[in-house]
């Protein structure tokens, strides 16, 4: 695991605005994970300060703060907890989407191995807050290290009685269960999340009803991201102004962006909202051997591609926007110019492909096609006209899926061919050469022909 | 629906509960919850769909029928799924006529369909009748852009014996999947398997899975995912390759086989049924049918069914060909000199039209002088008469009789001596609906928990068998029953009763007494199409045609004058029932017998019924060789339901009337056999078509309104039977799919029924030795039955048979039924 912080980055430059790590405050204290560690670290404070208020008070204390999802949506946590309806005589549920994976993401399981308990002490905060006496921390299945230490300060939380009946003498009752997903990335989508947890194929549900009337078994539920519930602790303890001192108006609060690719140091980096590339580089030490960075993701492969140009782009949700893409998951996926873009945006299809749940046509269909061109123009058997045609297939996926997924699986490409048109027509020219006169043809521009990464 | 004038000459309300929209321009007023894509439809606007369809919940997984829509004057970013979005006031929608984006949505969807989809239309079942080939034609490509390589898959695999599946051509709209586990409830028949481009229907054994095993889960409603099919990925075993739907004929049609009373389409060419679909009809089977009903049909068009007149050579004994003139002469003396001998008795059998019953009916008094007339041909009783006459003929929706309907209102259900899913699969469907939509609870009267109990939600209450009376005796008192005698007494309950209830003496009246109790309505539900028409035609001992008594001088003044007889001609007595008859016939106190379509193997005593066969002058008006034909003097051909038009009534008394499907093949219905044979017998029946007969039973009316009617049955509940030392308590009813002769020939059916399974507890397994898997054999003086045997949660030193499945055919065998103490052992062989 790479757990540098800002503690770990060397050459932190008086330009990056100073700040005191919050989330990632204890991850290089020594075993971290247990919970004596945690509580030597203020650990479990906030929910004895939670436990003595109202449950109203924390859902509006969330609003206030102005903490949005850091799932990738950005949705303000505080109006999702407040749209449970309460005194309906229904259970209510928590449901944690530990499901990282979004391609270059990598925060929560870092977070989850280095401070499980920062999650499970927003988790308690937070059920209180809902008014839920069960919750689910769904974790990625392959990341199985990652459910044993979740397990693990699950047990130790329960052993120390912030979890199970009457925790700290509150009457409040709390039950968790760590559940190991099965290897598909359809289901960090919410609903498909719900379905999986509750047994069934991991598919997306039709909306609405949503998860805040009808979630886990068609129960009022919240499902919220680990990032953002391992920050809950920490805005009760230090409050909603204090959470706003740090990042943007409408952005507040730390932020872990994950950095990786050709960079110096790649690992996790906590910094402000609103912190742009250039200031993150800054902390990584820069592009690895100092070549020039190409192109990146602003927040995993779901999000259009960003290129040299957007390096002042400030990443919060709405900086991102305006420039085109979106935050995501905060996932700085970083390519240099080594790296051929119909060759990664080609890669990344294939995952998309894989990954598809098959549920809808557009998502199925259409990454199974695109994989398929992107494949044989990489080979060199492309032409012109399949660079119109994959812009005519993303623009018959893009908004037309059942969820998401099929949106962030053209991303890659259209943002792609925005960008580096050129290299994609290269390829056809090549094949163009090739097929006109039966032999290899040297590109006349004497360009260097990129071929995959490293 | 309302269309709003146009602009200017005032606005329409909006009534309560409706909201205004404009689609396409149009002002529509819809109510509130209705999909936009049938909002559409009912403006005439179609909007082209795969996975929609209006009985299964919405999926929005084809994205074919995406339209653009504006919401409070702002358009929303993404095109909408019509089949999920709901309307609403103010919403404006603009389908693919208008809106270039919602045109190329489905342009694009279409062509993404279709990149994976072989070109095999030539060759498909579905060519020529499908959703996909006629949508791509309106709203797709002329040509395709892909040119890579296509997902393959080998083809067709086998879900079932007759359901075929080609996953290539499938487009994964999961209405297959939705309709095995949303209505019907067979959960584990079909489900999708994999993700992305590899998805695919499949089923326990094609799922690439490790030990899955063979897949016992057959389903009784298979043959519907092949209908809603909007491609041809399922296909139908019997039916693969044999037409075009453009060389077929459709006919609507009326299922045959049971009491639910399906309307059908029967597709045909050159005078050979080829397919049978699930007709529409919303009051009664919606757009459903079962299995049996679907595929079932070729018993009609088997080798052996006699196309000529036969009668029994003197010479030879053996019967042969003869003329119609011929065997009519020879039926006709036979039967008259029976009938100023002894007596002839009439056996009328529970599959026939209300037409030919009633011919039945009439031709036992006019032509034979007799009431010795009775169409059931199982296990009945002089309670079940009194219960039909006091409490069930007449009866019908018409006349505030319990419905479909009825049944998906009520707060609870009984079922008491009647397994929805194997005696009226339809009724079954109804029942699960009812349960899944609304709040109906489901309890089932019964020995364990069955298949059907499992899928309508329902709640067991078991009993032994022979002890049902005791136990509706005691609902209220037992602190586990008394919430279903509550839910009960809730306005609107219903209980429906099963014509086994016959076989256990008292049963009806508890029934009865239950309905009086709680007010809730009661229903009775036949196996067979024509028991309900034979009832209200009079082909009992002591009924006259529309339920009018025997003993009634008037109601019988008043047919003797509708039927144009001389005063005081019709017999006053009432006559033998069914065992009576037969009883009479075996003693030689009755020298003749007119069969219709009877099995002696379902009559309570099939050895008594063989040996009255032998001992009388029999005419049978027969389609195939039977037990009855062996032993017949005379065998008259008859058309099967396909070959003739009349009516039935289903389990509600609703007429189901039907035209002929397969014209001018010369086979005749038995009502015109019968007025034929009367007229040899110097008898009028005025019954040579079955629209004269039917027009001559109208004629009759209702019966006066001080007519006799006969009391409800008030026997009390007997003491509960008890096993002798040693054996146990029989429990039995029949499955769906069995050893019927309807079913013959229909390998491919067959192959989906049940297996022939002794169930027990496993207590009792223990105390008699049996392991699970393992032969059982269940006997008794006359016989014995050896399957396999099965746990279940019987009660204790009880064993249940499927009636007539496999080896087990109880009556047949075993001689008894239900209620009876038999012996039982462990392993197979004769003791």
């Amino acid at each position: 695991m790479s757990a540098e912080g800002p503690l770990g980055g060397s050459g932190i430059d008086t330009d990056v605005r100073p700040l005191t790590p919050v989330l990632t405050k204890r991850w290089l204290s020594p075993r971290s994970w247990t919970i004596q560690t945690y509580e030597q670290l203020e650990g479990y404070t906030a929910l004895r300060k939670a436990l003595r208020a109202h449950p109203d008070q924390l859902i509006q204390l969330c609003k206030d703060s102005g903490l949005r999802g850091r799932g990738g949506a950005g949705f303000p946590t505080g109006m999702k907890w407040g749209f449970i309806p309460q005194g309906d005589g229904k259970p209510h549920y928590l449901v944690i989407n530990a499901d990282e994976g979004e391609p270059g993401t990598c925060k929560d399981i870092p977070l989850m191995m280095a401070d499980p308990h920062s999650l499970v002490e927003g988790v308690v905060i937070t059920s209180y807050a809902i008014r839920a006496n069960f919750a689910a921390i769904y974790v990625r299945g392959e990341a199985l290290h990652c459910v044993r230490r979740m397990q693990a300060a699950v047990n130790e939380a329960y052993a120390a009685g912030y979890l199970g009946k009457n925790i700290l003498g509150s009457g409040f009752d709390l039950d968790v269960v760590v559940h190991a997903g099965a290897g598909a990335y359809i289901c960090g989508e919410e609903t498909a999340l719900l379905d999986s947890l509750e047994g069934l194929r991991g598919q997306p549900r039709l909306k609405p009803p949503f998860p805040a009337t009808s979630g886990l078994y068609e129960a009022p539920t919240v499902v919220n991201n680990v990032e953002t519930i391992a920050s809950v602790p920490f805005i009760v303890n230090g409050g909603a102004d204090w959470f706003r001192t740090m990042g943007s108006e409408r952005s507040p609060g730390p932020k872990i962006f994950s950095l990786s690719g050709h960079v110096t140091n790649p690992g996790q980096y906590e910094a402000p909202m609103g912190s742009t590339l250039r200031e993150l580089l800054e902390l990584a030490g820069g592009m690895k051997d100092g070549i020039p960075l190409k192109f990146w993701t602003p927040g995993g492969s779901s999000t259009p591609l960003f290129t040299a140009e957007h390096l002042d782009v400030p990443l919060d949700f709405e900086g991102a926007a305006e420039a085109g893409s979106m935050l995501g998951t905060t996932a700085l996926q970083l390519f240099n110019e080594t790296v051929s873009v119909p060759w990664a945006v080609m890669k990344w299809t294939e995952f998309y492909k894989h990954e598809s749940c098959g549920k809808c046509t557009p998502c199925r269909e259409g990454t199974y096609w695109l994989a398929q061109i992107l494949q044989r123009m990489v080979r060199g058997e492309g032409t012109p006209q399949d660079i119109d045609t994959l812009l005519d297939i993303c623009d018959n996926v893009l908004g037309r899926s059942f969820c998401a997924l099929g949106d962030g699986a053209v991303s890659p490409i259209t943002s792609g061919i925005k960008y580096f048109k050129d290299e994609f027509l290269a390829l056809c020219r090549e094949n163009t050469g090739r097929s006109n006169s039966g032999e290899s043809t040297v590109d006349d521009s004497g360009k260097h022909v990129l071929a995959g990464a490293h | 629906m309302t269309i709003a004038p146009e602009k200017g000459s005032g606005e329409v309300a909006v009534p309560e509960g409706h909201v205004r929209l404009t689609i396409d321009g149009l002002d529509v007023v819809a109510p509130k919850g209705e999909l936009l894509i049938r909002t559409a439809e009912r403006l005439g606007i179609v909007v082209p769909r795969f996975c929609d369809h209006p009985l299964l919940d919405p999926a929005g997984a084809c994205r074919q029928c995406l339209v653009e829509v504006e919401m409070g004057g702002r358009p929303m970013p993404k095109p909408q799924a019509s089949c999920t979005m709901t309307v609403a006031d103010g919403m404006v929608v603009r389908t693919q006529h208008t809106s270039p984006v919602a045109d190329k949505a489905q342009q694009g969807v279409m062509e993404l369909l279709l990149i994976n989809h072989p070109l095999d239309c030539p060759i498909c079942d579905k060519g020529g009748e499908c959703p996909l080939q006629n949508q791509a034609l309106a709203h797709g490509r002329s040509d395709s852009r892909f040119t890579e390589t296509k997902r393959t898959f080998p083809k067709p695999i086998p879900v079932s014996t007759q359901v075929l599946l080609d996953r290539e051509r499938c487009v994964l709209c999961q209405r297959c999947t939705r309709f095995s586990s949303q209505i019907a409830g067979d959960h584990n028949f079909l489900d999708l398997l994999e993700r992305g481009a590899d998805q695919q229907v499949g089923t326990a054994s094609t799922a690439d899975i490790s030990g899955a095993g063979e897949d016992r889960n057959q389903s009784y409603f298979s043959g519907n995912t092949i209908q809603i099919c909007p491609v041809g990925a399922l296909t139908s075993a019997a039916y693969r390759f044999r037409s075009r739907p453009f060389d077929l004929v459709s006919t609507p049609s009326v299922c045959e086989h049971c009491a639910s009373g399906c309307a059908q389409r029967t597709d045909w060419r050159r005078g050979k049924v080829m397919r049978r679909l699930a007709g529409e009809d919303h009051e009664v089977n919606e757009e459903w049918n079962c299995d049996k009903g679907r595929f079932a049909f070729r018993y009609a068009t088997a080798a052996d069914r006699f196309q000529r007149p036969m009668i029994r050579d003197a010479d030879t004994g053996e019967l042969r060909e003869s003329s119609w003139t011929e065997a009519l002469r020879r039926a006709a003396e036979g039967l008259l000199k029976a009938r100023d001998g002894a007596g002839v008795g009439v056996l009328a059998g529970g599959r026939l039209t209300v037409e030919d019953a009633y011919a039945y009916s009439k031709f036992a008094r006019v032509a034979l002088h007799t009431n010795d007339i009775d169409f059931r041909v199982r296990p009945h009783s002089e309670e079940e008469l009194d219960f039909l006459s006091s409490s069930v003929v007449g009866t019908s929706p018409a006349g505030g009789g319990v419905t479909y309907a009825d049944l998906q209102k009520a707060p609870a259900v009984l079922c008491v001596a009647f397994e929805p899913d194997e005696e009226s699969p339809i009724v079954f469907l109804r029942l699960r609906k009812a349960a899944r939509t609304g709040k109906t609870k489901v309890f089932h009267l019964g020995q364990w928990t069955t298949p059907a109990v499992d899928k309508s939600w329902g709640t067991l209450l078991p009993c032994p068998p022979g002890s049902e009376p005791t136990a509706i005796e005691g609902l209220f008192f037992s602190s586990e029953t008394a919430p279903a005698f509550t839910a009960l007494s809730g306005n609107g309950s219903v209980i429906l009763v099963g014509e086994r209830a016959a076989e256990v003496p008292g049963l009806l009246s508890s029934v009865l007494r239950l309905a009086g109790r709680t007010q809730a309505r009661v229903a009775w539900i036949p196996r067979r199409a024509g028991e309900r028409g034979a009832l209200d035609a009079g082909a009992l001992p002591t009924l006259l045609p529309g339920g009018r008594l025997v003993v009634d001088a008037a109601a019988r003044a008043e047919i003797e004058q509708a039927w144009g007889l001389d005063a005081g001609v019709l017999p006053a007595t009432p006559g033998r029932d069914t065992s009576g008859i037969l009883s009479a016939t075996a003693a030689g106190e009755l020298a003749g017998l007119v069969v219709g379509g009877v099995d002696p193997y379902d009559l309570p005593d099939p050895e008594l019924g063989l040996r009255a066969l032998a001992a009388s002058f029999v005419v049978s008006l027969e389609l195939r060789p039977s037990a009855v034909t062996e032993h017949a003097d005379v065998v008259l051909p008859i058309a099967p339901a396909v070959e003739k038009s009349g009516s039935y009534l289903n389990w509600e008394g609703r007429r189901r009337t039907f035209g002929t499907t397969l014209d001018g093949t010369g086979a005749l219905s038995d009502c015109r056999v019968l007025d034929t044979l009367a007229v040899e017998m110097d008898a009028d029946l005025f019954t040579q078509t079955p629209a004269a007969a039917m027009a001559d039973f109208d004629r009759l009316g209702p019966p006066q309104s001080s007519a006799l009617r006969p009391d409800p049955p008030v026997l009390p509940a007997p003491p509960a039977p008890a096993a002798a030392d040693g054996e146990v308590l029989l429990a039995t009813w029949r499955h769906l799919l069995d050893n019927g002769s309807l079913q013959d020939d229909e390998p491919n059916l067959a192959g989906t029924a049940r297996p022939a399974m002794a169930r027990l507890s496993a207590a009792t397994a223990e105390r008699f030795g049996v392991t699970e898997g393992h032969p059982v054999t269940v006997w008794t003086e006359r016989g014995s039955v050896t399957v396999r045997a099965e746990f279940a949660d019987l009660p204790d030193d009880v064993v249940w048979l499927p009636g007539n499945s496999g080896f087990s055919s109880v009556r047949r065998h075993l001689g008894v039924g239900h209620g009876a103490s038999v012996s039982l052992r462990a392993g197979g062989g004769n003791s």
